[in-house]
C-alpha cells in the first residue's frame, strides 16, 4: 500500500467550549479540585480542634474573612455540581440485575439521594449535638 | 440561487496532492422533504461535482459507511435530513478525530488494528473434551437482553468522532471497541472474560475514558459504549481487589 498523505486535524486547546456538554463535563471535572479544597479545609480543622482553644479560635476568625467565605461557597456550588452529575451517571455505569429483572434507573437514583439526606442529617446532628 | 426550493451545502475539501489543508466549497442542491444529507452529497457527485469524495452504501442506517460531521455533530448522512437545516447551509465535514484522507473520507486503520485486540468473538470453554460435536448452546430471552443493545454496533465511527479523549490520547482503544468486548463479555456462551479484562485492564484501555458521555449520545443504534466502558471500569477494579484478597482458587 502506497503511504496516505493525510491531514491530521488539530484539537483547539478551547475544544470544550464548542458543546454545552463538553463544558459541563469539564466543569465536573474541575470540581475534583473543590472537592480537595474541603478534604484540606476539613483537615486544618480537626487540626486547630485539637492543637487548642486559640488555635480553635484563630481558625474560626480566619474562616470568617470575607474571601475563605467566598471560596467555600464557590467550592460549594461545583460540590452539588459534583454530586447531582455523578448520581445521575450512576445507573449509566452499575447495572442491577435481579434475576431477569433489570432494577430501573429511577430506582437508583432515588437511592443515592435518600443515602445523601440521611448522611446530611447524621452530620447535622453530630455538629448541632 | 438560494430560493425555498434549494439549501446550500458547506462542504469540507481536501484533495493531498494540491492542498495543504481542508477548505471549503459551496454547492447548491434541492430542497426536498425527503431528502437525507447524503442524497444532497449524491447529487453533488451526479449533477454538479464528481470530484467530491464521499463514503457510502446502504442508504439505510445498517451499514456505517456514511458517519460524517455535520453542523459540528457526529452523524449517519443517510439518517439526516437537509430540511432539518433549512434555510441552511448545512456544513459537512469528514468525521473528527480522525486523519483525512480526501475530502469527506477519513483514514479508520487505527480503529481496525485496535478492534481484534479485545476478542470480539466468542471464544469458548478451553475443555474442549466437555463439548459434544454438534451441540447446541441454547440461551433464554434473559440471557439474550443481557448483551443485546451491545451487538447493535455497525462500526460507524460516530462514537470516536464524539469524544474528545480519544481526539487527545489516540491511544485509547475507544468507546465501539469496549462496547464490542463487553458484548462478548455478556453472552452466556463466553468464556473470554479474564482474556478481554488483560487488554481493557491496560493504561490504554477503560482507564483511559473520563465519561463524557457523548458516545452513547450520538450513537444512532442506541448502543451505550459510555455505560460498557464504567461497567468495565467496576468489573477490573473488582478483579484487582479479588486478586489481592482472596485465594488462587476462589478467583
Amino acid at each position: 500500500m502506497t503511504d496516505l498523505r493525510t491531514y491530521k486535524p488539530r484539537i483547539s486547546t478551547w475544544w470544550w467550549t464548542r458543546k454545552r456538554s463538553y463544558t459541563v463535563f469539564v466543569l465536573r471535572e474541575l470540581s475534583s479540585v473543590f472537592i480537595a479544597w474541603f478534604v484540606v479545609y476539613l483537615i486544618l480543622f480537626v487540626y486547630a480542634v485539637g492543637q487548642s482553644e486559640t488555635a480553635y479560635r484563630n481558625f474560626l476568625d480566619w474562616a470568617s474573612a470575607p474571601w475563605v467565605i467566598a471560596l467555600n461557597v464557590l467550592a460549594l456550588l461545583f460540590v452539588l455540581l459534583h454530586t447531582v452529575t455523578w448520581f445521575s451517571l450512576t445507573p449509566q455505569a452499575m447495572v442491577v440485575r435481579i434475576d431477569d429483572w433489570k432494577v430501573p434507573a429511577f430506582h437508583i437514583l432515588a437511592g443515592q439521594y435518600t443515602g445523601l439526606v440521611v448522611v446530611s442529617l447524621f452530620v447535622l446532628w453530630l455538629v448541632t449535638l | 440561487m438560494t430560493s425555498a426550493d434549494s439549501i446550500q451545502l458547506r462542504v469540507s475539501r481536501y484533495r493531498p496532492d494540491t492542498d495543504a489543508g481542508p477548505h471549503w466549497q459551496e454547492y447548491e442542491v434541492p430542497l426536498r422533504k425527503e431528502w437525507t444529507v447524503l442524497d444532497g452529497l449524491n447529487h453533488v457527485k451526479n449533477e454538479v461535482d464528481t470530484t467530491l469524495s464521499f463514503r457510502w452504501s446502504c442508504r439505510m442506517g445498517i451499514c456505517g459507511s456514511c458517519g460524517m460531521n455535520i453542523e459540528g455533530e457526529p452523524k449517519l448522512t443517510c439518517a439526516t435530513f437537509l430540511s432539518d437545516y433549512a434555510p441552511g447551509p448545512v456544513t459537512i465535514e469528514p468525521l473528527a478525530n480522525f486523519p483525512v484522507i480526501r475530502d469527506l473520507v477519513v483514514d479508520l486503520s487505527d480503529f481496525m488494528a485496535k478492534l481484534p485486540r479485545v476478542k470480539p468473538w466468542i471464544i469458548g470453554a478451553e475443555d474442549h473434551s466437555q463439548v459434544e460435536p454438534d451441540v447446541e448452546f441454547l440461551q433464554t430471552p434473559g440471557q439474550l437482553d443481557a448483551y443485546r443493545q451491545f451487538s447493535m454496533c455497525i462500526n460507524c465511527m460516530l462514537c470516536y468522532a464524539a469524544c474528545p479523549v480519544y481526539g487527545l490520547d489516540p491511544e485509547f482503544i475507544g468507546p465501539a471497541a469496549i462496547a464490542l468486548a463487553e458484548r462478548y463479555d455478556l453472552d452466556s456462551r463466553d468464556h473470554g472474560t479474564s482474556q478481554r479484562l488483560d487488554v481493557l485492564g491496560a493504561h490504554d484501555g477503560v482507564w483511559a475514558c473520563t465519561f463524557v458521555g457523548e458516545c452513547t449520545k450520538v450513537c444512532p443504534k442506541h448502543v451505550d459504549p459510555a455505560s460498557a466502558i464504567q461497567r468495565y471500569k467496576l468489573k477490573t477494579a473488582l478483579h484487582t481487589v479479588k486478586a489481592f484478597l482472596l485465594p488462587r482458587g476462589a478467583r
